[in-house]
């Protein structure tokens, strides 16, 4: 059964940015969008596995700081090259203040 | 400027050779490289992206062009036509290489098909398929300099510094380029491409190289009927006559530094330059900056210089610099290939992390 893991508190991530967060050795990127919602994909770019917390959210997109490779944040999708492999996400809510994302 | 000697090891730069996996085997493949720290708050100021500058950029490069282009065809046959198509082949041949580089990071404009448009453009006037080169580079940016694994080694070791001199008029890279051109055109992806482009853009590598080579074809037959030189030296002849600024710029990035090493520090170099080269340029001479930070776009470069000059190696204070320490290394490795500047670093700089690199310090003076 899917866990619902405390990732965060909301305000630590500014509005269109992102936050790394690891948790039993795995490691996500927990995303606030323009519109101020949340959301979480696993945390390593598919190209090259490098950190995308380190790389730049442009209203949906978030870009790869070592290729510029883009994915859709909110789907996972695969945007640019050379990135072609989707990104997984997790469901996120949040709660008194808090992120929760849901992993398995 | 430390001189340094490391052991004696042939280099095989065949992508599909014994350097590269040994590069797998001691982990320098898609390693991890040193990185200045910068709050994040300001990298994200200095990685955002803007379609102004690249608009502007691109209006004067493209006006530029046109203007001189119409100014050699106007005079050609007369003498008149040489300062014209001076210009227009820099343009064309030289500055399209940073407009291919910038825009195939995608970090020139905000909007993505603006990227998109210049890069295919850039990519054609500088005679490389943009589906390749786009991998290529991708792959230039994980493994920067690491023999055997980068494609994008300008100046092997041993130099061949005929070959250097040759490319300053775009002769050896034009006909690897015309033969890269053909042989996809016609259906085959080498196995060295095979090696770092997915499989699924295979087919995109060929498409592009029809197109391209369906443009030069057409430029020929129109030569021929018009029995003149003039289309070839509005496409094609400028990735030749045109491609000086582009090496003379392009050999400072990593010439004479250090291979084979995860510190960009070391194998990459930031050269102050004139404010024409820098246009020309696309502010690449901030090259350390570039490679520790391709996010960042090529307008916000200078201002990253700023922020972590302290913890790089001073930068050259001009080419005429650089060539100075670069050209007396390339000729060192003629007799030998191990030799290479190490960059001094700042009092205020993190130190070269010795472990991790292949440093062995011999007495060369």
């Amino acid at each position: 059964m899917a866990d619902w893991i405390e990732a965060c508190e909301a305000d630590d991530i500014d509005e269109e940015d992102v936050l790394r967060f690891d948790h039993e050795g795995r490691t996500f990127a927990i995303y606030r969008s323009p519109d101020d919602e949340y959301f979480a994909t696993d945390g390593l770019c598919t190209h090259e596995h490098v950190h995308l917390a380190d790389g730049l959210v442009m209203g949906d997109i978030i870009e790869c700081p070592k290729h510029n490779g883009q994915f859709n944040y909110k789907t996972g999708a695969a945007k640019r090259a050379p990135v072609c492999v989707n990104l997984k996400t997790y469901p996120t809510r949040v709660e008194a203040g808090k992120v929760l994302i849901q992993i398995g | 400027m430390q001189e340094k000697v490391a052991p004696m090891a042939k280099r095989d730069y065949d992508l599909m050779g014994a350097s590269g996996r040994r590069a797998v085997e001691a982990g320098l493949a898609a390693a991890e490289w040193y990185h200045t720290e910068v709050p994040r708050k300001q990298m994200k100021e200095l990685m955002q992206r803007s379609d102004g500058p690249a608009i502007r950029d691109t209006a004067i490069w493209l006006t530029a062009i046109v203007l001189s282009g119409l100014g050699g065809i106007w005079f050609w046959g007369t003498w008149w036509c040489v300062p014209f198509f001076f210009v227009y082949g820099t343009l064309y041949g030289s500055s399209s290489d940073a407009r291919w580089h910038e825009c195939g990071h995608g970090t020139a404009f905000r909007t993505g098909w603006m990227n998109d448009v210049v890069f295919q453009i850039a990519s054609f006037m500088v005679m490389r398929n943009p589906v390749t080169w786009r991998w290529s580079h991708a792959r230039h940016h994980t493994d920067t300099i690491i023999v055997g694994r980068d494609p994008e080694i300008a100046v092997m070791r041993p130099p061949d510094l005929a070959r250097v001199i040759l490319n300053f008029f775009g002769v050896i890279d034009v006909w690897h380029s015309m033969s890269d051109l053909v042989r996809n055109a016609f259906g085959n992806v080498s196995d060295a491409e095979k090696s770092f482009i997915p499989e699924q853009e295979w087919p995109k590598v060929v498409r592009a190289a029809r197109v391209h080579l369906s443009i030069y074809v057409a430029t020929v037959l129109l030569a021929l009927f018009m029995r003149s030189w003039l289309p070839l030296m509005i496409i094609g002849l400028p990735r030749m006559y045109g491609a000086w600024h582009m090496v003379l710029v392009g050999l400072l990035q990593h010439g004479g530094l250090a291979d084979n090493v995860t510190d960009h520090r070391l194998n990459s170099r930031t050269v102050y330059m004139n404010p024409v080269s820098r246009f020309l340029y696309m502010n690449m001479n901030y090259h350390v900056e570039h490679h520790m930070f391709p996010m960042v776009p090529f307008h916000a470069l200078p201002r990253l210089h700023e922020l972590i000059k302290h913890d790089l190696p001073t930068p050259n204070r001009s080419m005429l610099d650089g060539y100075r320490e670069m050209v007396p290394a390339f000729l060192r490795q003629l007799r030998n290939e191990d030799y290479f500047l190490k960059r001094e670093l700042p009092p205020t700089a993190k130190p070269y992390r010795e472990e991790f690199h292949d440093l062995v310090v011999q007495a060369a003076e």
